[in-house]
């Protein structure tokens, strides 16, 4: 008996195994994440941003659900994809992984699609809670889906270079926690990169989060601090990077194989 | 008949500069229980990593069944289950869970009937629903036996099967693992216990700082290289060993009582019943007679040690 040219048992089993995971975790996994960002909704945005203008027209507790959207996303799709790949090395389980007739980019398809599936589960509850506490209009919801889903398999590709990479738990959320979420805080996550001094919105540019929020914002409201098209281009970017990262750690077996 | 793993001037250098394994060359035959073995850091596991795909070999090739390794690594581990020497499992998953995940990852459609039998074959059955961690450290190596087993292997690697394992479950892997030789599984272990392989193996391979050092039948490795004993209980004792038995160079053992004739198995044929004959000839009486051979353990240390002297 040969083996299938498509092991989708393999993926299948993997998918599930990850989603058993998740669902087993819930409280830490959904509960904690919504409830953190709900928080934000009670602090910026009924708390202090019923003392604030409107921006671009959106009253400023709208305004912020985008970037915390992303903000989410880009955090939890980091953390699942990554610890999914690292606790099977951590606990030396990945032999099995390395042994099994399953190709880099099954395990890939397995790995990262969970890990997809969790973020849009995240972003949709959130979206879900967001509607609680403020008006929420989506002009563009196909774009909005497509921005969603792009930018979480892009972070989720990213989680999985990084779970690889790392050698500690220290350093698993070493880039979630110390370059991510800044990033995305200067990223415009809470205002328009217009409110800022020209110098510092030039520099601001420089921050590819920057393009993803604004992209995701406009899918909301119509409005972006930068234009759509270089938006969805620094996805695919970001996107391509990622794809020729994983490539690269299952040519050279990057801290996976001797 | 094909080797159904032949493995051919396989080298691994690792970035380290450690040469871990030096050209080896071996076939395995279908349907036999080869034993590998070596001390520590000999190489065993290496070679079994690459097979098994968590290695990268430095060259060489590596046939399963026909199919390469490296090149058509599908086919070959579709056919390859492998039990690791550490204990590495999921440990807040259940039994079930963790069978069921293997089945899957080498390509098989559920079978929820053949992982009960497994699991029963295994005395695992009433601990499935059971979290991994809350298991004993010999059922946790039952249940890498059954993740190995989940997906019915052609090709068995048990890399120090029974490490850590009480006597009762020792023996009870050993009949698991002949049950599975005679359903046609070929199997492949490596141990440190060399009863394990004296017992079970029909064919023994010695490798040492990365080289194999032989493969041989089990039996006729031990008939070739086991040193053989003769103890003869003397019915009068002695101060010395007579002249006329010299050529023997026999031990007399403290008290006098005992006489001991060492001979290689293989090369003294007719040395002991010319011994015999000579002792009667000189009126020497023996009351008793045991022999003994040398283990494959003695065989073991000896020819690792004799090739440490070599490199030295």
């Amino acid at each position: 008996m040969s083996a299938p040219i498509f092991n989708s048992h393999a993926v299948w089993a993997i998918y599930r195994f990850e989603m058993a995971r998740f669902m087993r975790t819930a409280v830490q996994s959904v509960l904690t994440p919504v409830l953190t960002t709900s928080l934000y909704f009670v602090v910026f945005g009924s708390a202090i941003g019923s003392r604030m203008t409107t921006i671009d027209g959106v009253a400023y507790g709208a305004f912020i659900v985008p970037g915390l959207i992303m903000l989410s996303l880009f955090t939890e799709g980091l953390s699942n994809a990554s610890f999914g790949i690292y606790v099977q090395k951590f606990t030396g389980t990945i032999y099995e992984l390395l042994s099994a007739p399953i190709s880099a980019w099954e395990m890939v398809l397995a790995f990262v699609g969970a890990a997809v599936t969790k973020s849009i589960i995240l972003g949709v509850l959130i979206l879900a809670t967001a509607s609680l506490f403020v008006p929420l209009q989506i002009l563009h919801p196909l774009w909005m889906a497509a921005f969603l889903g792009l930018t979480a398999i892009t972070f989720c590709l990213f989680g999985f270079i990084l779970g690889v990479w790392a050698k500690g738990w220290e350093q698993l959320s070493l880039i979630p926690f110390l370059i991510v979420t800044p990033l995305t805080f200067l990223g415009g996550a809470f205002y328009s990169i217009d409110m800022l001094p020209p110098f510092w919105r030039t520099v601001t540019l420089f921050n590819p989060i920057v393009y993803l929020i604004s992209g995701f914002r406009w899918s909301f409201y119509g409005t972006a601090d930068v234009a759509v098209g270089n938006s969805l281009a620094m996805i695919f970017v970001f996107l391509c990077v990622c794809l020729a990262g994983v490539g690269w750690i299952f040519k050279t077996g990057y801290r996976l194989k001797n | 008949m094909s080797p159904i793993i032949a493995i051919t001037n396989l080298t691994k250098t690792y970035a380290s500069g450690l040469a871990a394994l030096k050209n080896v060359s071996l076939s395995i035959n279908r349907g036999e229980i080869f034993a590998l073995l070596g001390p520590n850091g000999a190489g065993k596991t290496t070679l079994i990593g690459i097979v098994c795909g968590i290695v990268n070999p430095s060259s060489g090739t590596v046939l399963a069944d026909g199919h390469d390794v490296v090149r058509d690594y599908r086919n070959a581990r579709y056919k390859i289950g492998l039990v690791p020497q550490e204990l590495t499992t999921d440990a807040f998953e259940t039994v079930w869970a963790t069978v069921k995940l293997s089945r899957g990852l080498f390509g098989r459609a559920p079978d929820e009937a053949y992982l009960e039998q497994v699991l029963r074959d295994l005395s695992l059955w009433d601990k499935r629903h059971d979290k991994i961690m809350t298991l004993s450290g010999g059922m946790k190596r039952r249940v890498m036996i059954a993740k190995a087993l989940s997906h019915a292997p052609d090709i068995l690697f048990l890399d120090e099967p029974t490490a850590g394992v009480d006597v009762e479950l020792r023996r009870d892997m050993w009949a698991m693992v002949r049950a599975l030789r005679d359903k046609g599984v070929t199997i492949i272990l490596t141990t440190h216990y060399i009863e394990e392989a004296e017992d079970m193996a029909d064919r023994v391979g010695v490798i040492n700082k990365g080289e194999l050092i032989l493969v041989e039948d089990k039996a006729v490795l031990m008939a070739k290289l086991g040193q053989k004993q003769l103890t003869l209980q003397l019915a009068q004792p002695l101060s010395v060993v007579p002249s006329e038995l010299a050529e023997w160079k026999l031990a007399l053992k403290p008290g006098g009582h005992e006489l001991e004739y060492s001979f290689d198995a293989k090369a003294e044929h007719g040395g002991v019943a010319a011994l015999l004959k000579r002792m009667t000839e000189i009126g020497l009486v023996f009351t008793d007679l045991r022999t003994q051979q040398s283990s494959l353990e003695d065989i073991f240390v000896s020819l690792v040690s004799a090739k440490g002297q070599g490199q030295s």
